[in-house]
């Protein structure tokens, strides 16, 4: 399997011990099989990026991680633990926390609701006065209708709701996507503070010009396999190889 | 004008079983997105509980309006865990068609039984006798029926709009899989959600023990008015359900005074009108 051969020899990571170990991991929408042996890792504190085009498989990916595609296969190892087979509300109670792609803001919650939505998982969650001190827009609109929120406090309130649960580990699927710039902007650097206070990150991003900005490593998805993955500081001279996988 | 206070009294009556049973169904439509047909049974259940408790275990009525909710709801959870939790992602039609059979069955077991006439149940010491209000006679258990029905409507609707378990429940009702993915244990909650739905049906079912006695079929009867009183509020709303209970029982009562004739398809009339209108219901959102 040479795809794995090279997954499996990724940049040394900058910090601390393996948070996560993702192992041929397979997953299937009913009869469609759309991962086909994914493998990669994660180390405590880093920002790691998922890259690779629309429909590779970089959702899937973390929805497999977080116990919500129903038919998977292969090993993830959380804090080396097998959670291949646990549900996901088990899996959220061991501190992984999602923020989905379409983002999840419920319509019948107000601000206030949905941000105290999830549940507390173990201590060491942010306190309310610091999630306000990254998004003052939402102390603000604390009793609007949750769907009320523009598009970019929508993605700030899916983040903040999960930075109050404990979960170190945070999986970000596509923050950026359709925001405009000051607020990716905004979302950068509340990534790094996140990086900053301890939390280790594993984002998806198609945006990878914005991924550089926060991210320590980059894996590259592609048909449902990881086909490579190098470090921040090898970007530059994977920069020819990155345009031709992501086709920009 | 005594007569007409005395309809308006017996509207109210009925529109505190049409809320707590629409109430109920109401719940449990948001949460398992099933048109639990079984309704009338368990209310029905409700009544020959707190019978049997009375006439078997001497327990009295207010234990019964504890207990039967609490023996009914067991049962309830029982067949959600059992039957009604494979429907998961089916056409409503087969959760119409599950919830319909286990009505016929539990209804026909306890006809097997019991026949098909009334079985008494005492109006607790308490509550005998009457109020005389200058303008009527109140029969003071059919005063507590009314104030605790809405009572026990108003609790309900502060647990699912005001409290965090309720904000669960509407999360839930949106996006069960994110709610789980959020470590909530979403099938417990369901469970807990029918039992709650349930035990409502059965607390009416003790409520009206009383006033109607208790008989095999006393659900059937009423449950065919609560799905009408249900498309005329729509299954969306928890306010919506117990506000439409209750206006329509008095709607009811008032047409049994003004036109008598009309007293028994007012609401199926209505219910006509307002499909023709919002075919969503008054409150609802699409099913
Ligand atoms: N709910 C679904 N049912 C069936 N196929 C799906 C579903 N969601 C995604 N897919 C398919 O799975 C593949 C991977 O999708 P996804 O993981 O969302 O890609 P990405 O996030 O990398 O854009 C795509 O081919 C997509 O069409
Ligand atoms: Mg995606």
């Amino acid at each position: 399997m040479p795809d794995t051969a090279i997954a499996e020899a990724p940049a040394k990571a900058a910090t601390g011990g393996n948070i996560l170990q993702v192992r041929n991991l397979e997953a299937w929408y009913g009869e469609s099989h759309i991962l086909h042996g994914i493998n990669f890792d994660v180390n405590a504190g880093e920002v790691v990026t998922l890259l690779g085009r629309n429909g590779a498989g970089k959702t899937t990916t973390l929805k497999s991680i977080m116990g919500i595609i129903g038919k998977r296969a292969g090993s993830v190892k959380f804090n080396n633990q097998e959670i291949i087979r646990a549900t996901s509300d088990k899996i959220a109670r061991m501190g992984i926390a999602f923020c989905p792609e379409e983002r999840g803001i419920f319509a019948s919650l107000d601000v206030r609701e949905n941000l105290m939505l999830p549940p507390v998982v173990r201590e060491g969650g942010l306190p309310l006065d610091q999630i306000f001190d990254l998004f003052p827009n939402l102390k603000e609109r604390l009793n609007s209708q949750g769907t009320k929120l523009s598009g970019g406090e929508q993605q700030m309130l899916a983040i903040a709701r999960i930075l109050r649960t404990g979960a170190s580990f945070l999986m970000l699927d596509e923050p950026t996507e359709g925001l405009a710039p000051v607020i990716i902007q905004q979302i950068g650097h509340t990534i790094a503070r996140l990086k900053k206070e301890g939390f280790t990150i594993l984002l998806v991003e198609q945006n990878f010009r914005f991924a550089s900005t926060v991210a320590d490593r980059y894996y590259v998805v592609e048909h449902g396999k990881i086909i490579d993955g190098f470090s921040n500081s090898e970007l530059a001279a994977n920069m020819d190889k990155l345009h031709t996988y992501l086709g920009v | 004008m005594q007569a007409l206070y005395a309809q308006l009294l017996v509207g109210l009556i009925n529109g505190s079983f049409y809320a707590l049973l629409s109430l109920g169904l109401a719940v449990i439509f948001g949460m398992l997105n099933i048109i639990n047909f079984a309704h009338g049974a368990l209310y029905m259940m409700g009544a020959f509980v707190a019978y049997f408790l009375l006439n078997l275990g001497g327990i009295n009525y207010w234990f019964a309006l504890l207990l039967a909710p609490i023996i009914v709801g067991i049962f309830g959870m029982i067949l959600e865990r059992t039957m009604l939790k494979f429907l998961t992602g089916l056409d409503h039609l087969y959760g119409l068609l599950l919830t319909f059979g286990i009505a016929l069955i539990v209804q026909g077991v306890f006809q097997n039984y019991f026949g098909s006439s009334g079985l008494p149940y005492a109006i607790p010491d308490q509550l005998r006798g009457g109020m005389n209000l200058g303008f009527m006679f109140l029969p003071i258990y059919r005063g507590w029926v009314v104030v605790f029905s809405l009572v026990v409507c108003l609790a309900t609707w502060y647990l699912i709009e005001k409290t965090q378990l309720g904000a669960y429940l509407r999360a839930a009702t949106e996006n069960p899989t994110l709610v789980r993915a959020f470590g909530i244990n979403v099938p417990r909650m369901i469970t807990l959600t029918y039992g709650l739905g349930v035990g409502l049906a059965a607390l009416a079912g003790v409520l009206s023990a009383p006033i109607n006695q208790v008989r095999p079929l006393m659900g059937a009867d009423l449950i065919i008015v609560v799905f009408a009183v249900v498309v005329i509020g729509g299954m969306g709303s928890i306010m919506g359900s117990i506000i439409t209970g209750f206006a329509l029982g008095v709607i009811e009562g008032l047409t049994k005074y003004f036109y008598p004739e009309a007293s028994n398809t007012v609401v199926f009339v209505l219910m006509v009108l307002v499909l023709l209108v919002k075919p969503t219901g008054l409150t609802g959102r699409a099913a």
